[in-house]
């Protein structure tokens, strides 16, 4: 219980920024249009892909004859800029579909 | 000084995380939004890769990282940029596997630089991560098959009770590695990726194909939830918030879908589709006769008709008929007919998939219909047309509690005067169920492609 309790204390500002984190994510998500859930969800999957950070810093860390280390932590860079890279890519795609500026339906070019 | 650098970097990114997940909720703003997001990451990013010190150090490997980084680059680029825009769900899918991939690689890796005596509870951050990780790449993988038709539904009677019971055996496993009870810690460790890579498959494997949007929505708020975990391992603010963003944001997102299937995700999940549901459905076998109409004949309804309204499902995606499909409602426009499409907000695989397809083919926003304007609008309309629209179409919803979809709300097609249906075939639709609006009185059938049914129309309209 204690363990707990002092992780929580030493860690009290991660705790701050986990709950007014999860409000801001409902506050934000809760008003959007049907149509946006589709982009909004490929959107979202991208920037969990921020946890190539963790995989950059593995990396990083690894000693130069840890192959182990170093094999999971290329693959974990490659993995993460997948979701990164293909996450952000594949949302600009589908919403270049989307003109902006209502009732505009001339067909361009 | 370096350290102050990478905080403000850190900072931009967190900022940008939220002001792009905001402008992504409006459609006027949403792009600009996703670029917002791709930038704070970037910087975020490079940051971490020249400013970040652990013990006064610098990080090494810098070879190894820029070859990963750009071979996940140019994949991604690709892979991105070729998927017909009807596979996005599965590429969705597959990149949020890879997410969650990444999470139980770095938990491995920690795990295995764990010497001595840890921190307390680092090592119940590093299982979690793992754990979460794992879960959410397996399952997104199967979600991804499925989809994509190469996984079919499997169940097993018992099967819930089956994966709460290996829950169970991960968390209390879980307990025991963390206060260092039983086996080796490392076996351990590795029983339990094992058993959570397994939970994931068996988890997503009995759920319906045709709750695929719900699960992967699901699965995408995991991930969030271990991109956390990492941020916690790490003292890291920006995966701390970009993690717990989009997980509170993904479980919305969640409970949005459902409440559009007017479902709880507990029925969603144990309920399934796929289990017990079919076996309900099945009894009943084909019922009634059906009648055909040709292309030539419907053409001439449509084309005479005041309002046509078009329902748009999955069918039309497979067959990528969405310019054919705009290009039939401009020929019915040059004819005075009025043309609006209504979209149920779970047609297609994901929420909103009709209105991206549909955007794609430079439909205007103003014809399309959400559920009740659409269902409002049944009611003055002469001829609705069916592409591909299968569930939520289906009466059963409203009038047969035994059916697995009672309750969800469906577009009430029947209010209309006449009902035309395209479909390949007499099969049930996606979840596998029967669906009596095919033998009423005022449906007709439209055997074919929808393309294909699509362009015989078009050509017939013109020439009336």
């Amino acid at each position: 219980m204690e363990t707990l309790l002092s992780f929580i204390h030493n860690n009290l500002e991660q705790f701050y920024i986990v709950i007014l984190s999860i409000f801001l994510g409902i506050e934000v998500i809760s008003r959007v249009p049907s149509v946006l859930h589709t982009p909004l969800m490929s959107g979202a999957n991208a920037i969990h892909g921020v946890i190539i950070i963790g995989a950059i810093i593995v990396m990083g860390e690894a000693s130069t004859d840890n192959y182990l280390a170093l094999t999971l932590g290329f693959l974990a860079v490659i993995v993460g800029t997948l979701n990164v890279v293909g996450g952000f890519v594949v949302t600009d795609r589908m919403l270049e579909m989307f003109k902006t500026g209502k009732g505009n339906s001339k067909k361009q070019g | 000084m370096e350290t102050y650098i990478l905080s403000i970097c850190y900072l931009i990114g967190s900022v940008s995380f939220i002001l792009g997940l905001k402008m992504l909720s409006n459609p006027a703003t949403a792009r600009k939004g996703n670029l917002v997001s791709a930038a704070g990451m970037s910087i975020a990013i490079f940051g971490t890769l020249f400013f970040y010190q652990s013990n006064g150090e610098h990080l090494h490997n810098y070879g190894w990282i820029a070859g990963a980084l750009i071979i996940g680059t140019v994949i991604g680029t690709l892979a991105a940029r070729k998927v017909k825009m009807t596979a996005m769900p599965e590429m969705v899918s597959i990149f949020n596997g890879m997410g969650g991939l990444c999470a139980a690689l770095i938990s491995i890796v920690e795990f295995g630089r764990m010497t001595g005596e840890p921190e307390p509870l680092r090592l119940l951050v590093i299982v979690a991560g793992m754990m979460i990780g794992s879960i959410s790449f397996s399952g997104s993988m199967v979600a991804y098959g499925k989809l994509s038709g190469k996984v079919k539904d499997h169940s097993f009677s018992g099967q819930h009770i089956f994966n709460l019971a290996i829950l169970a055996v991960i968390v209390v496993l879980g307990g025991f590695l963390n206060f260092g009870i039983g086996l080796s810690s490392l076996t351990l460790f590795y029983i339990i990726l094992a058993l959570s890579l397994s939970y994931g498959v068996f988890f997503v494997l009995p759920i319906g194909g045709a709750d695929m949007p719900v699960v992967i929505s699901l699965l995408n708020s995991f991930t969030g939830i271990a991109t956390a975990f990492g941020g916690f391992l790490y003292n890291n603010p920006v995966m701390l918030t970009g993690g717990i963003l989009v997980g509170s944001a993904g479980a919305i997102l969640t409970i949005l879908m459902c409440k559009a299937m007017n479902r709880s995700l507990q029925n969603v999940l144990i309920g399934s589709f796929g289990g017990g549901a079919t076996a309900v459905a099945g009894d009943k076998g084909p019922q009634g006769t059906y009648k055909e109409i040709s292309a030539a004949d419907a053409a001439m309804v449509m084309g005479y008709a005041h309002k046509v309204i078009i329902v748009p499902g999955f069918g039309l995606a497979v067959a990528q008929a969405q310019h054919t499909c705009h290009e039939l409602e401009k020929a019915l426009k040059n004819n005075g007919v009025e043309v609006k499409y209504a979209i149920h907000p779970v047609a297609g695989r994901m929420p909103g998939h009709m209105n991206v397809l549909l955007a794609e083919a430079d439909v205007s926003y103003d014809d399309l219909l959400e559920l009740e304007p659409a269902n409002e609008q049944f009611g003055s309309t002469d001829v609705v047309l069916i592409l591909g629209a299968n569930d939520v179409v289906n009466p059963a919803a409203e009038n047969d509690p035994s059916s697995p979809i009672y309750g969800m709300p469906i577009l009430q097609v029947t209010k209309a005067k006449m009902v035309i249906v395209n479909k390949r075939s007499m099969r049930p639709g996606y979840a596998g169920i029967e669906n009596g609006l095919f033998f009423m009185p005022n449906t007709s059938m439209l055997f074919g492609d929808a393309k294909d049914v699509l362009q015989q129309l078009i050509a017939q309209i013109k020439e009336l």
